[in-house]
């Protein structure tokens, strides 16, 4: 157990894993409890999710569960209301038959219990195509954190059907946007993926910005501009305690600052003069190391998952283009060579694709290539839409659409994801306008 | 504060309707500001200079601007300067906060080349933060690809 995780860790036991049951009728073809995402098209998996039995909780988690489930795309929740069998026995198996006529390839089916000032929640997952169970968990934790339960389960129900890896149980850190446009308030807030539990982690009285969570998640670095025109700098900020520090006091702007893969570097754009080159500090020592040169803006650095490699924006061939060079900077090579500009690319934690924001013909798109520049493929436009950041299983985004401004009024802000198929975007809902968006890694259970 | 960002507004607001007659951006304007003012130095010199698209060049028209400030902030030189660099909203946020480190970059660099000492001339950039005026269009563009010469 991770003792900075005591607070909110659910103690995760597998239960019941296999329990073999007697085979259904023969599965109809068209529904089956698997999906296979590299498809180039599929049906969304229909899903029945029962309210858990045992406390009112247990109709709370369900209802998180199916909202995960559905915002993902890849699954189709199908109403309550048209449930055919009621009161179930959270243990027993279900009348696969009755499931198979409201259309459901899987009936997930959990109950609630009190355990010494702890909830103790378990769920199984019914294949009910092949009338079996497909997977059951057991998890305790402490009451109020029933919703990251629920996320924990939506992930296990998620990795079962598709094999990869869920993103429900993660946060998400934006700039959150209010007040008018020539003066807008800007600050760091952190959410769970699906909007809730929104805290504020700086005050907003000098601009924040371009948040990116350490790999533990319990750091965030950002850049803020200081008190009374004093120059932007990156911040390391402790997002438990909020205590934060300055990663070097330089003498010009310090900005888009990301972590290494393993949370032991920071890499940053430093200014000097009017020109923008790309530095690695070591967070062990706080030793600076210079990454590129020239007279060229070098900025939007990101590492490779492996940490071997990083990705930058750089205008040295007279417009912006995205270029790859080795961690400790050299052999740089440009990457992007399609119509347009391209700007804040973000290396996938697979290591497979390169997102990045596209500009071209006067809109905005938000894309993908290989990292070797191969392959691009947008999956969304706009306006104006910018800076992907990936769900820690490599097959989402999120990213933020601004609306244009009009009659001296800002255009709505606001976290978007999608897909990288393309196919499935949906609007993340907050509590204000919102840009800016970090995905965090799953949170350490 | 408040009060400055109000004499902020309505100053912006007679120099753009200043330009809409007169691109020249300084027509003696028939107000009895106080020479030497920060109100003198945005009517009647011109706080701010633009710039192409993806460029950081000042212009001719923006060299006549600085040219007017370095004469006046020679005469007045109990002034220490800010320059801040903008860009319009049509670039991504990190990369438009280099570009207007760019711009503001050069327009101090002209500045320090018309004899005002560089220890007075501070830069910042707002990338496209903090537009001026607010707008989606092209007038609107044009106008938030600046550097603004700030006083303290």
């Amino acid at each position: 157990m991770n003792t900075r995780f005591d607070m909110m860790l659910p103690r995760r036991q597998t239960i019941l894993g296999g329990v073999a049951l007697a085979a259904g009728a023969a599965a109809p073809a068209h529904a089956q409890l698997t999906i296979d995402m590299t498809k180039p098209s599929f049906e969304p998996v229909p899903i029945a999710i029962v309210d858990f039995k045992g406390d009112k909780v247990g109709a709370d988690i369900a209802g998180v569960v199916r909202n995960d489930l559905q915002n993902s795309g890849l699954f189709r929740s199908i109403s309550p209301s048209a449930f055919i069998q009621q009161n179930m026995d959270p243990n027993a198996p279900p009348r696969f038959p009755d499931w198979r006529s409201v259309g459901a390839a899987g009936v997930v089916v959990g109950q609630v219990a009190q355990s010494g000032g702890n909830i103790k929640v378990d769920f199984r997952l019914w294949d009910v195509v092949v009338g079996q169970q497909a997977t059951g968990l057991s998890f305790t934790s402490q009451p109020d954190k029933w919703r990251r339960l629920a996320h924990i389960i939506a992930d296990a129900i998620y990795k079962r059907v598709t094999g990869e890896e869920g993103y429900f149980d993660t946060r998400v850190a934006y700039v959150a946007e209010t007040g008018p446009l020539g003066n807008r308030v800007k600050r760091i807030a952190i959410m769970d993926q699906d909007g809730f539990n929104t805290r504020y982690i700086t005050d907003g009285k000098t601009i924040a910005l371009t948040p990116r969570f350490s790999p533990t998640l319990q750091e965030i670095v950002y850049m803020a501009y200081g008190e009374n025109n004093a120059p932007p700098r990156v911040y390391l900020q402790n997002v438990e305690s909020n205590r934060r520090e300055l990663l070097g006091n330089f003498p010009g702007m310090s900005f888009a600052p990301r972590f290494s893969p393993d949370g032991t570097k920071v890499v940053m754009s430093i200014s000097a003069d009017g020109n923008t080159d790309i530095y690695e500090m070591d967070l062990r020592g706080r030793a600076l190391r210079r990454l590129t040169s020239g007279p060229a803006i070098d900025t939007s650095p990101s590492y490779s998952s492996d940490g071997s490699q990083i990705v930058f924006n750089s205008d040295r061939g007279g417009t912006q283009q995205l270029y790859v060079m080795g961690a400790g900077g050299g052999g740089e090579r440009r990457i992007s060579f399609g119509e347009g500009r391209y700007a804040t690319p973000v290396w996938s934690p697979r290591g497979d694709f390169i997102a990045f924001t596209k500009i071209s013909g006067g809109s905005f798109g938000i894309g993908v290539m290989r990292s070797d520049g191969s392959g691009e493929r947008m999956l969304a436009n706009g306006f104006l839409v910018e800076g992907p950041t990936w769900a820690p299983n490599g097959r989402v985004l999120m990213f933020f659409r601004q609306q244009p401004n009009s009659g001296g009024r800002a255009g709505s802000v606001t976290l978007h994801q999608v897909d990288i198929t393309g196919r499935f975007e949906r609007q993340v809902p907050t509590q204000t306008d919102a840009s800016d968006p970090a995905w965090s890694p799953l949170i350490p259970q | 504060m408040r009060m400055i960002k109000a004499l902020t507004a309505i100053a912006a607001m007679i120099l753009i309707a200043a330009c809409s007659n007169d691109q020249q951006a300084a027509a003696p304007a028939t107000t009895t500001v106080t020479p030497g003012s920060v109100a003198d130095f945005r009517q009647n010199v011109g706080d701010r200079v633009f710039f192409e698209t993806d460029q950081s060049t000042v212009r001719e028209d923006g060299r006549q601007t600085l040219n007017r400030q370095a004469e006046w902030l020679k005469k007045y030189g109990n002034y220490q300067i800010t320059i801040e660099g903008h860009c319009d909203e049509r670039g991504t946020r990190e990369y438009n906060l280099a570009l207007g480190e760019r711009r503001a970059n050069a327009a101090r660099q002209y500045l320090v080349a018309q004899g005002i000492p560089a220890a007075r001339v501070k830069t910042i950039s707002y990338g496209k933060e903090r537009p001026d005026p607010v707008g989606s269009d092209e007038a609107a563009w044009a106008r938030n690809r600046r550097a603004v010469t700030a006083l303290q």
